[in-house]
């Protein structure tokens, strides 16, 4: 498997939306390879016809009656927000104004 | 009155049954030890006098009653407690009061159990040393120089120092296993869906469980049958009654194993564990065939490939989960002045949130699911979890559990693993197989390696978390508990 460069890092970390400063940029890339050389031993193993598992449980969809129940209330969800507007969360602006 | 931290919990029920001391007096105790020694222990992020000691008056006016009734606990910090701030032990949470309560603590609450407060971990379950927390590593009692395990150090080292006699853990890849076995504590994994993962602040979603820590098998037990059971506010959540631990544990501990075959794992031999750890299991395994049990070697081909496959999955699962720390509805925002756009906002704050540990799982799962990537590294992976399940159900079609050290060392000197993370991930090679394939396991203190506990894993097939109890009940009626040095 190919190395891991510093450039794919920066990449990896925009789509993550993670700020990550020039020195971790070096640090993570050096321990992400290691990392990622340890564990592409999964490859070795597992067969074209070996199903894949992705739940010790089996997941089956579960229904309820469809009967109102008590929730959170509006201010309690907003309890923990960092900013509030009238009974919503507030966040910095998306568009410019002349959008 | 001798000192009521140091008794189990089923001593102090005894004592509470007898009225020969309250609720809140055994509350009291427990909150003035932690006050005592919390400066070189710092097992706790947050210690909840009033709400501990409120709880322990409603046992003393009768208002509630059971088996652990009065019984103080510690509740590690990835759990939901209603009003009491909830961490994760990550900046990007400090300070926040979830709304409510987790469905594990609104059992410990029914069941009448004073909860002290919140334990320190690895930020957001991610680590095998505490060291990740973002509010200071968790000392071991033991030996203060040294990791307490993780991520739920915290637990266990509150444990150990006598702080609370029950404590809540979650294991996602050995975090309730190994901080019991390198602070010689009890710790058990249940099935995974055999505890509600409601109001767990969610790693890796298919493999968090929420489970029971202790200084005794039986205590471990009884506060595994408060928690476990059918959730419907959790999709995972097995509707089947729960296997009577409690009544396993004492069968185990009446010492008996006659016609039990314990499996030991052929590939585990000459993993490099310490000769010290090596030599405890051994011994270990002699008294258990003392006391009847047979052993036979099992063949568990791809448990190699565990670590592997588990340090693609969590970190795949925990990239997904954490995208909902965005500063928007809960804990930090930063760089929200005015001059950057949502999601420059959305990116420092996470910058400045998140630890390294939590950083690095993050873009490793991002990597791992990433177009081109995905069959080689994700994809994989889950098929080797195909195949390890199908070695554990080989191993159970042969024998009755598995057996294992819980780790392959002892307690390690804090920042001697922390600049090369593949080296710390070996903590947990021998308790991640069972994650994978969900049934419970379990880590007893087992003996001392050059002065620090030992721990031996019971790993039994899924929802017979009672035939893990009776071993490990057997196990401590040989060897007993461990006591750790006079703080």
């Amino acid at each position: 498997m190919a190395a891991i460069s510093r450039e794919e890092v920066a990449h990896l970390a925009r789509l993550s939306r993670l700020a990550v400063t020039e020195e971790e940029l070096d640090r993570f890339a050096g321990q992400l390879d290691v990392i990622l050389q340890s564990v592409a031993r999964v490859g070795e193993v597992a067969a074209e016809d070996i199903p894949p598992t992705s739940h010790s449980v089996p997941l089956t969809n579960v229904y309820r009656d469809d009967v109102p129940q008590p929730s959170l209330t509006q201010d309690a969800a907003l309890s923990g927000a960092p900013d509030a507007y009238e009974g919503r969360f507030r966040v910095p602006r998306i568009l410019d104004e002349e959008d | 009155m001798s000192d009521l931290t140091r008794k189990t919990a089923v001593e102090l029920r005894g004592l509470l049954d007898a009225k020969e001391v309250s609720a809140v007096e055994v509350a009291t105790a427990h909150l003035d030890r932690i006050e005592a020694v919390e400066s070189r222990v710092h097992a706790f992020l947050h210690v909840d006098r009033e709400g501990a000691l409120a709880a322990a008056a409603r046992v003393d006016k009768g208002e509630v009653t059971g088996p652990l009734a009065g019984v103080p606990i510690a509740v590690k910090d990835v759990v939901t407690t209603k009003g009491v701030p909830t961490t994760a032990a990550s900046k990007i949470l400090e300070g926040w009061k979830p709304p409510y309560d987790a469905t594990i603590v609104e059992r410990l609450k029914a069941a009448g159990m004073p909860i002290l407060g919140k334990t320190n971990m690895d930020e957001f379950a991610m680590g095998s040393s505490t060291e990740y927390s973002a509010y200071g590593p968790t000392n071991n009692p033991w030996d203060l120089g040294r990791i307490p395990g993780g991520s739920g150090g915290g637990s266990a080292a509150a444990l150990a120092a006598y702080e609370a006699p029950l404590a809540i853990g979650t294991d996602t890849g050995g975090s309730i296993r190994q901080p019991g076995a390198v602070t010689g504590t009890v710790g058990a994994k249940p099935t995974y869906g055999g505890t509600s993962r409601y109001g767990l602040i969610a790693f890796s979603s298919s493999l968090d469980t929420p489970g029971p820590c202790g200084r005794t098998v039986e205590d471990t037990a009884l506060l595994h049958a408060v928690i476990a059971g059918h959730d419907p506010r959790d999709s995972t959540s097995i509707a089947q009654p729960v296997p009577d631990v409690v009544a396993a544990a004492r069968r185990g501990l009446q010492g008996d194993l006659t016609g039990v075959k314990l499996g030991i794992v052929k590939e585990f031999a000459g993993d490099g564990s310490e000769p010290g750890v090596v030599a405890a299991f051994k011994e270990s395994l002699e008294a258990l065939v003392k006391l009847g049990a047979e052993i036979v070697e099992v063949s568990c081909p791809h448990f190699q490939y565990a670590l592997p496959a588990y340090y693609l999955i969590a970190p795949s699962e925990c990239s997904s989960n954490l995208a909902r720390f965005d500063g928007v509805r809960y804990g930090l925002r930063s760089g929200d002045d005015g001059k950057h756009s949502l999601e420059e906002v959305m990116s420092l704050t996470r910058e400045a949130g998140f630890g390294p540990e939590v950083k690095r799982r993050i873009i490793i799962g991002t990597y791992a699911l990433s177009s081109g990537y995905y069959d080689a590294y994700y994809g994989q992976a889950q098929k080797v979890r195909t195949l390890i399940t199908r070695d554990f159900e080989a191993a159970f079609a042969k024998v009755d559990v598995l057996v294992s050290p819980t780790t392959p060392f002892v307690a390690f000197p804090f920042g001697s693993r922390t600049s090369d993370p593949y080296q710390m991930y070996l903590a947990d090679l021998f308790t991640i197989p069972t994650n994978l394939y969900g049934g419970p396991a379990i880590s007893v203190p087992c003996g001392l390696s050059e002065g620090l506990p030992v721990g031996f894993q019971i790993m039994a097939p899924t929802m017979a978390d009672d035939r893990m109890y009776r071993v490990a009940g057997a196990l401590e009626s040989a060897i007993g508990t461990l006591t750790p040095p006079a703080l």
